[in-house]
């Protein structure tokens, strides 16, 4: 039986066949007996004065059971929580409550709620709340939000609007500028997204007074996590609280937060003493679902003209929007400033981060979390340094590297990255690529588009395009995280994780697990996990997530934590139940415990396989627990419970190479191909692997070319539909080359690392670094995202291109 | 996304529906697709009292050869055209206009008349209607009468119809065999956006292949309607096919293009050129699959 071969096959997903099949069991699919649907009134303006709200017309429509305002319920709910407080960072976290009282804050912002019979009515409601605003003057950009004479959002209780202020240095950063040979600087912004699950937010709410207890049906990536903050919010004690959150239609973020109208759904549903669901549609959800990034960089690095670079130094204008976000605070500082030397033996460095309220949308954690805008800004910087000095980009890369020998690495901010191959995967992306052979054809087609310049209207189409060549290596911290370290940031709970694994009598085995895989495939890795250390078939393995009644308390999934860190709770908890069933074998044999050999689910006396116990039969032993089967001084049963809290955090890597063809007509960007080599240590499922890293590289390609959530002035979101917001489909993306490298971690049981989020961190500046590349002819330093055709066209149109090569001579063989 | 209240009838005739329209005519909507509509009613930016389902009058829904015309039942799906082979064979720019159009979802259930009544400029069909000089028939209890493609639309999202009015066919002169061709080239954000530009084009090149003998030329998303070119149509007329007459025409038509700013899809100025370059490649297209072999 090769039940070995569980770890490291590519099983299909187990989840695929009910998803694709319209079977999957999300939050709008419940449906209770005498349910009534809420609606939010939300703010048209951006930052305005409630002078009144008048609900009556509202009341007395049919169908309406209860209309709602803040102030009507500003005794029964506490403020949105911030569970991530900074330390040593002046943080200023307002009190921002579920339904607004006197004044809104952004385009959005909920002031009043209805209940009715059917959503269409409750929508009809809405349209007859009468409310009078006063506009007030609305802010929307962080550098001018926290100027001296900005609007404040919140009076003074965060005066200049300015949340916090961290920072962080090492080593002596204006000595490395002094000294420098060269130095670049550049302003870059890390525009706006909105994360767009497919699935929209939402919840349901059921209290019953039998038991006084609730229970709670809500698009979450933490159940536990949600019960605590709704029940923080509520007043309503946890244990009597019940969070189920079975199928989550993507989340990328911002399904961790818990936001103000899930706990007034919450408390309608116990007042009313009726089911309440609330279901987002698509506008609501792009202007109250949380974003991500909207970072403005003024980024400067110290170097010589050997290639090694000395310092960094950056001061980031957060945007946070207009409250503070479940897990903010720490997405612009510690998931951003710690990475910022990334996979290189920088020493000196320095970073201001300024966390700024605006009359906009919240934002927070999106997939990857402040580690693709670290990422994006060093990458950046490297290649306009590596222009700047006329040294082939892959060599200013390979010059400052952390050597493979020099891990576990210390950086200057403190982290210890386990284990790394830096080069060998970018050598393997070089490699993959032909690198040498695109610097060639780029090189070709600029000499054949400078000529046919000159000679005008005789241009061919196919030669009209520019060649352009990016690469982009990272290293993210990932895995979060070991307790000690997250609480000494300030975050409100350890990021350890809990898995229970129960034999059952007959042998099958139902895990149940904290994570909260939510299009991630840990249905399917965890129960390879499980079936290669129990040795039992995969068919025979469960695995159980999202309710908080079943599961014992677990963080949930983000922050690419659910593989290594679930995955490692999961593991010990195996291996403790193998040590329990090795008792009971050996006492079943009639042998001595040293003597008992484990293999492939079955138990034997060391040279006699011929005679062995399967796992049910010790199963059946431990739960029979008479005295032929169960050890004197052993509890009966088969299960384990374990808190799994990882000793470090795990820290893949990896290089993206990404071509680009430019069309100079029209300024339209197309990948031509695009090569991705990562390392996530150990592999338990490679296509579970490959899919994530597809998905990942389309979300940032997507940041890079298309995507962006814009505001007018006024503070509207102009982006609030999907026919506005340019989400690329599969026609629009290209086909990815794949590869990986394999450095175990090597304090994780499994030597295994995350892998959710590479492919975003990696993608988005490969991608501008190719544009760039392609244009660096005519004078192009730095396009801000995302790179539409506009842009580029305006610069083909407004320059002309110079004759120097696009590169250096120099390319590693 | 939750639609005002409405009133839903379900006529199974042409005759049953310009009755209702005649007695709601002004409250009322006609749901054909409802790919424009459906989502405009959920936005609750169009709330009709009355909803006009004309999904169930199979008579409206039809592709078929009359002497010298293609005949199109309103109700026909972008779909059904993308794939027909009589389309493809007769007027293949219809085909090629009708693949262009949102996403397969969209075009399974989207009719060809719904697209041209709700008369948006960024629709594909208005500009390829134009270069085609398509005619609709369109029909209330009053009578029966037949627009041109010049007087069909009347601004953006308005159509000349009356309230009362229902468009029930397009008509579609069949171009010459052999030295005729058309193209529609779209420039879109990604795939299933609304076009920043289209550029259609339907030229008949004289006898010898050398000149233009008749063009027309549409454009997508530049006007506060589906615009004809009628200057770079003039422009051409009589002319030869060259690459500096094509290029001068893209110039022309560009001018004569009246786009507006948009935050997302490109400045008035960008749309203007990138009307050149669009225009310039469906001429280019064109040409080519009249037969012209090599553009000088």
């Amino acid at each position: 039986m090769a039940v070995a071969t569980f770890f490291g096959a590519r099983v299909n997903r187990r989840e695929d066949p009910r998803l694709v099949t319209g079977n999957g069991l999300y939050t709008a699919d419940v449906v209770l007996p005498n349910m009534v649907h809420a609606a939010f009134l939300r703010s048209p303006y951006a930052h305005a004065r409630i002078k009144s709200i008048n609900t009556e017309k509202a009341k007395a429509l049919p169908g309406v059971i209860v209309v709602v305002t803040g102030k009507d319920i500003a005794s029964k709910l506490n403020p949105v929580p911030c569970a991530w407080q900074l330390t040593n960072a002046e943080i200023k976290v307002p009190k921002y409550y579920p339904l607004e009282i006197d004044k809104v804050r952004y385009v959005g912002d909920p002031v009043a709620v209805v209940v009715a019979e059917t959503p269409y009515q409750a929508a009809d409601a809405l349209e007859a709340i009468e409310v009078e605003y006063e506009p007030l003057q609305a802010v929307v950009d962080q550098e001018s939000a926290c100027k001296p004479d900005a609007p404040l959002l919140y009076d003074n209780d965060v005066p200049n609007n300015l949340a916090f202020h961290w920072k962080i240095s090492s080593g002596d950063v204006s000595r490395a500028f002094a000294e420098a040979e060269v130095t670049v600087k550049e302003r870059l912004v890390n525009q706006r997204l909105l994360p767009t699950a497919i699935e929209p937010r939402g919840a349901l709410a059921q209290y019953n007074p039998s038991k006084d207890e609730l229970t709670v049906w809500i698009t979450s990536q933490n159940p536990h996590v949600h019960r605590l903050l709704l029940s923080l919010m509520t007043g309503i004690p946890e244990h009597k609280i019940r969070v189920i959150s079975q199928d989550v239609g993507g989340g990328f973020g911002s399904k961790i937060p818990c936001y103000g109208p899930e706990a007034v759904v919450v408390l309608l549903a116990k007042e009313l003493l009726l089911p309440v669901k609330w279901i987002e549609d698509r506008r609501e959800n792009y202007v109250s679902t949380i974003h991500g990034r909207d970072h403005v960089e003024y980024v400067e690095l110290a170097g010589k003209f050997d290639g090694t670079i000395t310092g960094i130094k950056v001061i980031t204008y957060a945007n946070l929007g207009a409250w503070l976000s479940t897990a903010a605070p720490g997405v612009p500082t510690i998931l951003f400033g710690t990475m910022l030397s990334g996979p290189y033996k920088i020493k000196n460095l320095e970073c201001e981060v300024f966390g700024v309220l605006t009359n906009t949308t919240a934002v927070d954690a999106y997939r990857g979390a402040g580690r693709p805008e670290a990422t994006f800004i060093l990458e950046r910087i490297v290649d306009i340094f590596a222009r700047k000095i006329n040294m082939d980009p892959s060599e200013v890369r390979i010059k400052n590297f952390i050597p493979r020998d020099a891990f576990p690495y210390t950086t200057p901010t403190g982290l210890t990255y386990d284990s790394g191959d830096y080069e060998g995967t970018l050598r393997r992306a070089l490699e993959i690529s032909g690198y040498k052979d695109l610097r060639e054809e780029q090189a070709a087609r600029l000499k054949s588009f400078l000529q046919e310049s000159t000679e005008t209207g005789k241009r061919k189409r196919t030669k009209e395009k520019l060649i352009g060549i990016g690469l982009s290596s990272y290293v993210e911290v990932c895995g979060l995280g070991p307790s000690s370290i997250v609480r000494s940031t300030g975050f409100a709970l350890g990021l350890w994780e809990s898995a229970t694994v129960r034999v059952h009598p007959s042998g099958k085995v139902s895990v149940f697990t904290g994570g909260h895989p939510h299009g991630q495939g840990e249905e399917t890795t965890f129960a390879q996990i499980v079936a290669s250390e129990l040795g039992v078939n995969l068919e025979d393995v469960e695995v159980v997530h999202g309710d908080t009644d079943k599961v014992p308390f677990g963080m949930g999934t983000y922050g690419s934590r659910t593989t290594p860190v679930a995955g490692g709770a999961i593991v010990f908890a195996c291996r403790k139940i193998k040590e329990k069933a090795r008792k009971i074998a050996a006492h079943l044999l009639e042998a001595r415990e040293d003597d008992i050999v484990f293999d492939s689910g079955r138990f034997y006396v060391r040279g006699s396989p011929g005679t062995a116990k399967t796992l049910a039969e010790v199963a059946w032993a431990s739960y029979g627990a008479g005295s032929s089967e169960l050890p004197s001084g052993l509890e009966p049963g088969l299960e384990n419970t374990t808190f799994y809290d990882p000793p470090n955090f795990v820290f893949p890597f990896g290089t993206h190479v990404c071509v680009v063809e430019v069309d100079t007509e029209t300024g339209q960007v197309k990948i031509k191909k695009y090569v991705a080599v990562d390392d996530c240590g150990k592999q338990i499922n490679p296509m579970i692997v490959e899919g994530q890293v597809h998905g990942g590289i389309a979300q940032g390609v997507a940041q890079a070319l298309w995507e962006a959530a814009v505001y007018d002035k006024d503070g509207n979101l102009v982006t609030s539909t999907l026919s506005d917001y340019a989400v690329p489909t599969a026609y629009e993306l290209p086909s990815y080359e794949t590869a990986s490298t394999e450095t175990p971690s090597p304090h994780h049981p499994l030597g295994i690392k995350g892998v959710g989020e590479t492919g975003t961190i990696a993608s988005t500046p490969a991608v501008v670094n190719a544009v760039c590349d392609a244009l660096s002819n005519f004078g192009v330093k730095n396009i801000d995202m995302p790179l539409v055709p506009e842009k580029i066209w305006r610069i083909l149109s407004s320059s002309s291109p110079r004759l120097e090569s696009p590169s250096s001579t120099t390319s590693p063989s | 996304m939750f639609p005002k209240e409405f009133q839903y009838a379900s006529p199974r005739s042409v005759q049953e529906t310009v009755q209702l329209l005649n007695r709601f005519g002004t409250e009322a909507k006609i749901l054909a697709g409802g790919q424009s509509l459906i989502p405009l009613m959920k936005l609750r930016i169009a709330s009709p009292k009355y909803l006009i389902d004309i999904n169930r009058i199979r008579d409206l829904e039809y592709v078929r050869e009359s002497g010298e015309f293609l005949l199109i039942g309103a109700l026909t799906r972008h779909h059904t055209l993308e794939r027909s082979e009589l389309v493809k064979d007769k007027v293949p720019i219809l085909s090629e206009t009708a693949s262009s159009i949102g996403d397969p979802q969209v075009r399974n259930l989207g009719t060809i008349g719904g697209s041209i009544v709700h008369s948006d400029p960024a629709g594909d069909w208005g500009a390829t209607m134009i270069a085609l000089r398509a005619s609709f028939n369109v029909k209330s209890l009053r009578g029966e009468r037949s627009l041109d493609s010049d007087h069909i639309f009347s601004d953006t999202l308005t159509s000349s119809l009356s309230p009362d009015e229902l468009l029930t066919e397009i008509s579609i002169p069949i171009p010459p065999r052999d030295r005729s061709g058309g193209a529609y080239e779209k420039f879109e954000r990604k795939v299933g956006d609304f076009a920043t530009v289209g550029a259609a084009v339907q030229i008949t090149l004289d006898k010898a292949k050398k000149a233009f003998e008749k063009i027309g030329i549409g454009l997508t998303s530049v006007a506060p309607t589906s615009m004809r070119a009628r200057r770079a149509e003039e422009s051409l007329l009589g002319r030869d096919v060259t690459l500096a007459n094509l290029d001068e025409a893209a110039t022309i038509a560009s001018e004569e293009a009246r786009p507006i700013d948009d935050v997302l899809r490109g400045s008035a100025e960008f749309k203007r050129a990138m009307t050149k370059v669009f225009l310039k490649r469906a001429l280019i297209k064109a040409a080519g699959r009249a037969g012209v072999i090599e553009i000088e």
